[in-house]
């Protein structure tokens, strides 16, 4: 695994706010009856966490579920765990239908931190960011300009977004276009 | 003479001066200042010159509605044309020049087209152009072309930035007049969240130029009040310098910021469009004065009495020493008593109403002011400048009465509301007799989703036009705003409000009434475009009885400023020469956005580096370091060639080719999509996607399949292997990815969403990279592993898991290229590792990395067709030969029965097959087989069409695929192809596998 290098490999850009790569996350995806008792059991097994709301993501243990569309789950756990919780949702879920791939590597992940990180996704994502309609734990699974990302609040202010890794200097780059000092918009 | 006043100037901070130029001639300002108001207080009236006549144009408005004061703006990657001098806020270094002329604007060699008005009549372009039928291409495109356009065109790039921002309230509250505070304030309390904008620097909009008292005191006391008030809710955010662009269905609303054009020098975006989402909508948009139609209403010297009254007390300017009032209605009067108050002099009020004005009149007369009621303008005296006026009774034809020297003539022909906004989305409007005006007809709003209105209008834009009338409006709008939104409107004090009244207007659509064609023919309606009052009853004469058709033969309202100050007036002289009322002729379409809006804004963030993504494998770096020649392929660049030092990309080409086919290259395979697909109705799922059988592949192989659409054509295709009894991993083209899950999901989630499958588009998990060539298996066991990839232990068409060095592998033994060949999966953060370790490991083989280029060379030496190649979604597998790859066994699959319609399986499709050129050349790209005889154009017979052609360097000749009709009967028959240069090249028909027929190489 010494190999392993993340898409732009941590680097960051301070502006009005800071952006920076996060460097390699374990990401499972999990397809199944979100409603039904065993993926619930079988996520509460793999990382401690509940099935979370829709537009929400829960914390757990040993890992972070975000909530991807009714039938769609995004499992959020350290790099080397990833092999790990697909095993281990996989063995659960045996006896019913679903679908759990590792995906980490199709990723990468950025953090948006500052007073104004708001604003940087607000240019560039039709998602309502202010403080009352977006908290933390709220998730969307939204664009970023001209591509797919999807993006959480965390508690302590920060945002988290996961975009492709194929488009990480794109993302990198506009969130940066966004983050230019001076572009305050003051809104949020 | 214009000039800056001893007094007044409400907007100006008079203790800074500042410095700009205009036509390269230097002058000064101060901060405050529009550029159209620094420009006159410099004795500037004159500041452009019309589209058509390129007749001198001075202001006439101060406001967003000006249609002739337009300037190129700046220069290099600052410049900009056709920006208004009226909404252009002054500042230190501003640099412009006026527009439309040459060589200069007071001498102009084009306003030789002023004399020749008579041979310019509405639709002049339609009836000059059409014959003789040769002139338009060789006379007259070549002369319009030339001067078509006001400004000029930037020829630098853009040196500024924009954006876009995404907002979300309860209530949009659009212009920051008093209304719109009002409204906002209403709103607010509510406990909504508000968003007001206004589109000047500056709140309050005209009422405290044209007075009045709220609770006692002037009402710019109350607007202070409003705005301190707005300022401390947290609910509500106010911002100037943003105009209310456009609105949209669901209560979408464009907000055009201009945030630095006033400080060019300052960091940050230049303009930023708002894309705002809310639940209504407060349209607080105030009116625009109308113009009257007089002989002469567009010499420089002309305004509008409202901008006459603007530019003396929010700037400080007097528009000329001596000017003559014109007027329908009281509001004019206030600017002649602005004018008396100012020191300046008013000759004389020419009130075209018989019973004349009300109490402002009676002010006026006080001040000593001469009044003539029932009197009128027969014609302005001047060039380049008014100098006089020649008076006439309104009533009559306009016999002179009097001739009064002036410099300048305050108009006012009434007030429309500003309606855009109301009427982007659906608003309807009515027409108010008593203020012939249209005015938005409340009942009849924009509806929402849910069929209720969701915009609301306030103040002056609903149609009132008194302070009171307008306060009790706009709270009202606010009110009834913030209750649709689903909010509580509070109690408050409704202001008590002091305003003068006013006598009733009359409409006045030609000055005077009774003008003759001589009067008409110097009575512009459209200042930019030369639209006249001759024009637009010309139109009618002619047949031109809709409004819209009016405005587009007569171009009446297409300029720049669509029409803001000729809309009514046109459509008012047009009613009268069809002698139909006004609401039946109506309006022309009002569409967003209210004023144009830059295309940086529109165009946002993108540009530069992020103009598009770029999509990057995780080897792409590999890729630039090693200079390699980039093709786009969906919004990947994926590696055409490797050019080696001095080496040509034909030469490239056929280095990487050879070096694969005699010993082992590499490619970078990353870009194919990659899908898991699993469930227990999963082959059941890829039976019916596939036109072959996939269900019966067992685990641990790999098949060939191709994709139709339901219409039967070919749309993809790729190999699948079987992971297990429930899961498959399907390989799609590079720029089929994304397309093919989709499609996966639309097929799962609309029509078969009973059946148990789930899919995964795991495209960017993996590098994956094919080792290519009779050492392919040498290199791959020099990195060790575990992995058995010997003949034995990985056959053709299999797969398997394992480590290949100390990489978590998957490798798949297929070929594109008829060569031994591993496409081999690594996690993507591992890929640029892998590259690396095979680039050393086949260092003893001379291993290189081949591009597309060479892999589409070898799969055509192979006769493997290629999606967008040999398909172009009209292709059927069967046209290609591929019916070996179509199931005869499964009952049914997408495009099935659509192969079975008689066109689809008409004999005359032309069919694939290969074709070798006698002389060894490559037939050109696109070129089509010639065939005897012409078709009804006169064009030549076609019997087929290349679809791949290249060199091929293991056969040394050009080889190509094409479809030929009856092609494959045809073997061995030599038919033409056709050159740009107008000859042709031989082709014998042949079997389109050119190279190892038998796949013995590939299968070793």
């Amino acid at each position: 695994m010494s190999n392993a290098v993340s898409a732009l490999n941590a680097a960051s850009f301070e502006g009005f706010a800071k952006v920076s790569e996060t460097g390699l996350r374990g990401m499972v995806t999990l397809r199944g009856d979100l409603s039904g008792k065993g993926v619930k059991q079988a996520v509460k097994a793999a990382t401690g966490a509940d099935v979370p709301d829709a537009r929400r993501v829960t914390r757990g243990t040993s890992g972070d579920v975000a909530w991807m569309s009714p039938d769609e789950l995004l499992i959020i756990c350290d790099y080397q765990a990833a092999n790990d919780v697909v095993a281990a949702l996989t063995g659960k879920l045996s006896g019913e239908h679903a679908l759990a791939v590792n995906v980490s590597d199709a990723r990468a992940v950025f953090r948006i931190e500052g007073n104004a990180a708001r604003e940087v996704l607000a240019k560039v994502a039709p998602v309502d960011l202010s403080a009352d309609a977006f908290q933390a734990g709220d998730f969307r699974r939204s664009r970023i300009a001209q591509v797919a990302a999807a993006f959480w609040l965390n508690d302590d202010g920060s945002f988290e977004l996961v975009c492709f890794r194929s488009v990480a200097q794109y993302v990198f780059d506009v969130l940066k276009v966004s983050a230019e000092n001076g572009g305050e918009v003051g809104f949020l | 003479m214009s000039t800056r006043l001893a007094t007044g100037g409400r907007l100006l901070n008079k203790g800074k001066q500042l410095h700009f130029t205009f036509n390269g001639k230097r002058f000064t300002g101060f901060e405050g200042d529009t550029l159209a108001s620094a420009l006159l207080a410099n004795d500037q009236m004159m500041m452009g010159r019309s589209f058509k006549y390129h007749r001198p144009r001075g202001v006439v408005a101060s406001g967003a509605e000006e249609p002739n004061a337009l300037m190129n703006m700046g220069e290099g990657g600052k410049f900009e044309p056709n920006q208004r001098a009226t909404t252009t806020e002054l500042f230190d270094g501003l640099t412009c020049a006026s527009q439309n002329h040459w060589p200069s604007l007071e001498f102009d060699v084009g306003a030789v087209n002023n004399y020749m008005t008579r041979f310019f009549p509405a639709g002049f372009y339609y009836k000059t152009f059409m014959f003789p039928k040769f002139a338009w291409k060789h006379v007259f495109e070549p002369i319009v072309r030339q001067s078509a356009g006001l400004g000029k065109v930037p020829k630098d790039r853009d040196v500024d930035t924009y954006e876009h921002f995404y907002a979300y309230v309860d209530v949009v509250v659009i212009g920051g007049g008093v209304a719109g505070l009002e409204a906002a304030h209403k709103a607010g309390k509510s406990g909504a969240k508000v968003l007001l904008m206004e589109q000047t620097p500056h709140w309050g909009g005209r009422a405290a130029v044209d007075g009045g008292e709220v609770n006692g005191a002037p009402v710019a006391d109350y607007i202070a009040t409003l705005l301190a008030e707005l300022d401390a809710m947290d609910n509500v955010t106010i911002r100037t310098r943003m105009m209310g662009a456009g609105v949209y269905d669901h209560g979408y609303v464009l907000g055009y910021e201009r945030v630095n054009d006033h400080t060019p020098l300052s960091t940050g975006p230049r303009h930023r469009l708002w894309r705002i989402r809310t639940k209504q909508i407060v349209t607080a948009t105030g009116a625009i004065e109308r113009p009257l139609s007089f002989a002469g209403n567009d010499i420089p010297g002309v305004m509008l009495a409202s901008a006459v009254r603007d530019y003396a007390v929010d700037y400080g300017v007097s528009s000329g020493d001596r000017t003559v009032v014109v007027t329908n209605n009281d509001d004019a009067y206030r600017t002649a008593i602005a004018l008396k108050n100012a020191g300046l002099e008013v000759p004389v009020i020419l009130d075209a109403r018989a019973s004349g004005g009300g109490a402002l009149a009676d002010e006026a007369r006080a001040l000593g002011i001469r009044v003539e009621n029932g009197k009128a303008i027969a014609k302005v005296k001047g060039g380049k400048r008014v100098t006089g006026v020649a008076i006439c009774a309104q009533a009559g034809e306009g016999a002179v009465l009097e001739e009064i020297k002036c410099d300048a003539v305050a108009m006012s022909g009434g007030w429309s509301p500003v309606v855009h906004l109301w009427s982007h989305c659906g608003g309807k409007l009515t027409w108010d007799e008593t203020q012939s005006h249209f005015r938005p007809d409340p009942e009849r709003a924009p509806t929402n989703q849910d069929g209720v209105g969701f915009v609301v209008t306030a103040g002056v834009a609903s149609g009132p036009l008194t302070l009171d009338g307008v306060l009790a409006d706009a709270a009202n709008a606010g009110a009834k705003a913030a209750e649709a939104a689903g909010f509580k409107a509070a109690d408050t004090a409704a202001p008590t409000v002091t305003a003068t009244a006013e006598a009733a207007m009359e409409p006045v659509w030609m000055m005077p009434q009774g003008a003759g064609p001589a009067l008409r023919i110097k009575s512009w309606l459209d200042y930019q475009n030369d639209v006249k009052v001759s024009d637009v009853r010309l139109a009618a004469q002619e047949g031109y009885e809709s409004v819209e058709h009016t405005k587009r033969y007569t171009t009446l309202g297409m300029a720049t400023d669509q029409g803001k100050l000729s809309n009514i007036n046109g459509l008012a002289t047009l009613a009268g020469q069809l002698n139909a009322p006004i609401p039946a002729v109506g309006t022309t379409t009002f569409r967003p956005p209210y004023t144009p809006i830059s295309f940086g804004a529109i165009a946002g963030e993108a540009r530069d580096a992020v103009f598009q993504p770029l999509r990057r494998t995780t080897i792409h770096q590999y890729h630039e370091d090693q200079k390699a020649f980039f093709e786009p392929v969906g919004q990947w660049r994926r590696p055409y060639c490797f050019p080696q030092a001095g080496e040509s990309h034909a030469d490239a080409v056929k280095r990487e080719i050879n070096q694969t086919r005699a010993s082992v290259g590499l490619l970078d395979a990353s870009t194919l999509g990659k899908i898991i697909v699993k469930g227990p109705d999963a082959g059941k799922f890829l039976d019916m996607l596939y036109t072959n059988m996939m269900s019966t592949l067992k685990p641990g192989k790999c098949r060939y399949g191709l994709m139709c659409s339901e219409n039967g054509f070919l749309s993809d295709d790729g190999v699948v292997a079987r992971i297990d009894e429930d899961t498959f991993l399907c390989h799609t083209t590079t720029g089929g990815a994304d397309r093919i899950h989709g499609w996966m999901e639309d097929w799962l989630q609309c029509e078969w969403w009973d059946w148990k499958v789930y899919t995964a588009n795991v495209t960017e998990q993996y590098a994956q990279v094919a080792v290519v060539g009779p050492n392919a298996r040498k290199v791959i066991e020099k990195l060790g592993g575990d992995m058995d990839v010997s003949k034995e232990g990985l056959a053709f068409m299999e797969w398997k898991d394992g480590k290949i060095g100390e990489f978590d592998a998957r490798a798949y033994r297929i070929s594109f290229s008829g060569e031994l060949s591993y496409e081999i999966a690594v996690p993507a953060s591992q890929g640029r590792a892998f590259w690396d370790a095979l680039m050393e490991a086949g260092a003893e083989f001379n291993i290189m990395p081949y591009g597309t280029e060479a892999l589409h060379v070898m799969r055509a030496e192979k006769g493997f067709i290629m999606i967008g190649d040999e398909t172009d979604g009209t292709i059927i597998p069967q046209d290609l030969g591929l019916n070996w790859a179509i199931s005869k066994k499964k009952e049914d699959f997408l495009g099935k029965r659509a192969q079975q319609r008689a066109h689809m399986t008409d004999p005359n499709r032309w069919k694939l097959v290969g074709l070798k050129t006698v002389d060894g050349s490559v037939i050109p790209d696109g070129s089509y087989a010639i065939a005897e005889g012409t078709n009804a154009n006169g064009q030549r017979n076609t019997q087929g069409r290349v679809t791949s052609t290249y060199y091929s360097p293991t056969l040394d000749c050009g080889i190509a695929m094409g479809l030929v009709h009856n092609g494959p009967d045809r073997m061995g028959e030599v038919i033409e192809f056709n050159k740009v240069d107008g000859t042709t090249v031989k082709a014998e028909i042949c079997d389109p596998v050119f190279y190892d027929k038998d796949g013995e190489k590939q299968n070793v």
